[in-house]
């Protein structure tokens, strides 16, 4: 075991309070569903646009971090190791078989991962914040009399929105418990909220390295 | 340096955010200001009618009064005489009818239902002297009454099924030398007791707005900024500003709140963007009939019945009539809630000799849907009931409901719906097969008095609710909080529970595979041991 420095602090900003703006922008975003109630109708819009703003500038700054430090290239999916991934989280871990992927600060999400995140990342979020944007500046004439949006019937608008929050509480459910599986129940965690993680040392910890060079 | 910089950077975005999203400050309202400071002058008289020549003459008929203004205003008359208070009609553009004239002379109402062969009484609200039939002659200027409007002594008012004559206890030279601006006294001496009483038909119209508080009416308030009714309704050349869709039909000349307010009045984008859809009245009147009750429903099909054969009257604990022998029953409400709909400025009516094509006959509708562009979400008070009507011919009927005396087919004395009916189909030269019926009807009234202070205005949650909210029977369009997808929450739902149970089974195999993993390990120690 090897103490690494897998999650950087920005990372973890990013990671925690993204968290917290898609919970909170959950509970606002059903209250005006209404579906629960907490703050009140007319609070819960405004909180649900402020915290809106807040994600998209957030969003911005991680798409920045990312490309420049090309954290990127940890979603790009494999395949290779999939069904194996699926299988031991199935039915192998039962088993006590080891995990079939090793985690470093290269390659830090296992290929189970990085498909979910890249389909976070590609389509749920995506969708929620288009739909987003739409709902925001749905009006059939603004202050100034412009026509912003109309065409698009806000309804459909807020169906998808709505259809995207329930996806997105559905990764993060299953996320949440994911995050368990780790060497200890609560390792993983620990990582997030430190950086600092405890990893297996692998003999082909160096060849992984360099298949992800060449990938690069 | 690094680790004080970043801290110092976020918190100060945090302490403003914290500081944007609860404080804020009062935000002096300017144009506000300014229209309290241009009503805050109220009009005074340039002239003082008491000492012109003209006015000194001892009256004999109102005509005389009349011949004295137009010898100093000598076109007004004209002006008058093209306006609808004066012809009780209006030419008009009506969706799916074409050119109509409009108006009281061929519209009827939901009340007394109609003026026709009822003129000597219900040319108490006319603004002329002499109308005691269908033959009134409104070419002849000597039969505008000025007065009626522009008497600020608070003291003319028309003779009981006079024919809209002045009562005789009227002292003409008084009332001629005390002229000026319309005051609330002239307008609501019609328009807050049309149907025969104190707010009876309007239900945002009466007489407690001649001294009210802000509670009441913000605008009328006695305590608060005092407008009279022509402070808003301006007239250019006697043609009044302002539409009732009970007789009018088209988008023109109206009077809308936005006019003085504008349409980004809030300092609330989100607000703003409402008055796209909303009208101001939906908000800001949330409740009408604040002070005094307003007719909801009149049954003509319970009139009638006598006591000893003598027709008699109901009142209920607040003293609103609640049976009339001449009238039928009546239910009276106070502090309604309207009823909403989406209403694009016109409208159309029953006309007599329309056929009834529908229960209950609409005689008038608001036209508009969500999605023609123009419509608004407006404030309505529905006043429902019931009519005579032919049913071989299905026309609803005219009927012949006031005469001086007996024996002269008018119900309100004969108490016989059938001489009535004849009669006053006669009136309007319209057939009349001999059979009546009643028929349920159902009337419109936007409501646009008795706005409310600020703090009274509708909340969000009162609309954007799931059930129960003001607008949850209003179709059309995708409310927030209102409409939600059942197909789509039942899909929501589903895939949270399911990830909830995935994750509930993994974790119990886990535990209960850790478990056994633990005993097989004890059993190894002690096998060991």
């Amino acid at each position: 075991m090897q103490r690494v420095y897998v999650y950087k602090k920005f990372e973890r900003f990013w990671h925690w309070s993204q968290a917290l703006l898609i919970f909170f922008l959950a509970l606002t975003g059903f209250e005006v569903n209404d579906s629960i109630h907490l703050f009140g109708f007319e609070k819960a819009v405004l909180y649900h646009r402020v915290a809106s703003w807040l994600l998209l500038g957030l969003i911005v700054f991680s798409v920045f971090w990312h490309v420049t430090t090309g954290e990127w290239r940890q979603y790009i999916p494999t395949f290779s190791k999939l069904s194996a991934q699926i299988k031991y989280y199935t039915y192998g871990m039962f088993k006590g078989e080891p995990h079939p992927t090793h985690k470093t600060a290269r390659k830090k999400l296992n290929p189970l991962q990085a498909v979910t995140y890249l389909g976070f990342k590609l389509v749920m979020a995506p969708l929620i914040i288009v739909t987003g944007l739409l709902y925001m500046f749905h009006r059939s004439i603004d202050a100034n009399n412009m026509v912003i949006v109309s065409d698009i019937p806000l309804e459909l608008v807020a169906y998808l929105h709505t259809l995207g929050a329930y996806l997105i509480l559905l990764f993060a459910i299953i996320h949440i418990y994911m995050t368990t599986t780790g060497i200890t129940p609560l390792s993983n965690l620990k990582a997030m909220l430190t950086g600092y993680e405890d990893l297996e040392e692998t003999s082909d910890d160096n060849s992984n390295d360099t298949t992800n060079n060449t990938i690069i | 340096m690094k680790q004080v910089i970043l801290p110092i950077v976020f918190s100060t975005i945090f302490i403003i955010l914290v500081i944007h999203l609860f404080y804020h400050p009062e935000i002096p309202n300017l144009g506000e200001m300014q229209l309290k400071q241009k009503y805050a002058v109220k009009h005074t008289s340039s002239v003082d009618h008491s000492k012109f020549e003209q006015l000194k003459n001892d009256f004999e008929t109102p005509q005389e009064v009349t011949e004295a203004c137009i010898s100093c205003h000598n076109q007004r008359h004209t002006e008058v005489m093209a306006s609808n208070h004066w012809n009780w009609e209006r030419l008009s553009y009506v969706e799916g009818r074409g050119i109509e004239r409009v108006g009281k002379q061929n519209v009827i109402n939901n009340y007394c239902i109609g003026a026709n062969t009822n003129e000597q009484s219900c040319a108490k609200c006319h603004i002329g002297f002499g109308m005691n039939s269908n033959q009134f002659d409104f070419n002849n200027y000597r039969n505008v009454d000025c007065m009626v409007c522009h008497d600020n002594s608070e003291e003319y008012i028309k003779g009981a099924s006079a024919a809209g004559y002045p009562d005789r206890s009227v002292n003409l030279q008084k009332v001629a030398q005390s002229v000026g601006r319309p005051g609330n006294f002239n307008c609501g001496a019609c328009h807050f007791y049309s149907g025969g009483g104190n707010n009876v038909k309007h239900g945002d119209l009466e007489d407690a707005l001649m001294s009210c508080n802000r509670d009441v009416d913000v605008h009328m308030a006695a305590n608060g900024m005092n407008m009279i009714c022509v402070d808003c309704h301006t007239a250019d050349k006697h043609q009044i500003k302002g539409k009732l869709y009970s007789v009018s039909s088209s988008h023109e000349n109206r009077l809308t709140c936005d006019e003085c307010h504008t349409s980004t009045p809030h300092f609330n984008r989100i607000l703003d963007v409402h008055t796209a859809s909303v009208a101001c009245q939906t908000c800001h009147i949330p409740t009408y009939a604040k002070v005094n009750a307003t007719k909801m429903s009149w049954h003509w099909s319970d009139a009638g019945r006598l006591k000893e054969g003598k027709p008699f009257h109901e009142v209920d604990s607040s003293g609103n009539e609640t049976y009339l022998s001449i009238k039928g029953s009546f239910r009276w409400e106070k502090n309604v809630e309207p009823e909403y709909f989406w209403f694009n400025g016109h409208a159309t009516h029953y006309i007599l000799g329309d056929t009834v094509n529908g229960i209950p006959v609409k005689v008038n509708e608001l036209l508009g849907s969500a999605d023609d562009g123009e419509s608004k979400i407006y404030p309505v008070k529905v006043h429902r009931g019931d009519q005579i009507y032919d049913p071989n011919t299905n026309m609803l009927i005219q009927p012949k409901l006031w005469a001086p005396n007996r024996g002269d087919s008018a119900y309100w004395k004969d108490f016989n719906w059938h001489d009535a009916a004849m009669a006053g189909m006669k009136g309007v030269g319209l057939p009349y097969s001999g059979e009546y019926d009643f028929i349920e009807t159902l009337m419109f009234w936007p409501v646009n008095h008795m706005v409310a202070t600020k703090d009274k205005a509708l909340s969000c949650d009162e609309c954007h609710v799931r059930e129960n909210g003001r607008l949850a029977s209003l179709p059309g369009f995708y409310l927030p909080g209102r409409d939600s997808n059942k197909g789509l929450s039942f899909f929501g739902q589903l895939l949270l529970i399911g990830a909830l149970a995935a994750v509930f089974l993994h974790a119990s195999v886990r535990f209960v595979v850790a478990i056994k993993k633990k005993e097989i390990v004890s059993e190894d120690i002690t096998k060991n041991h």
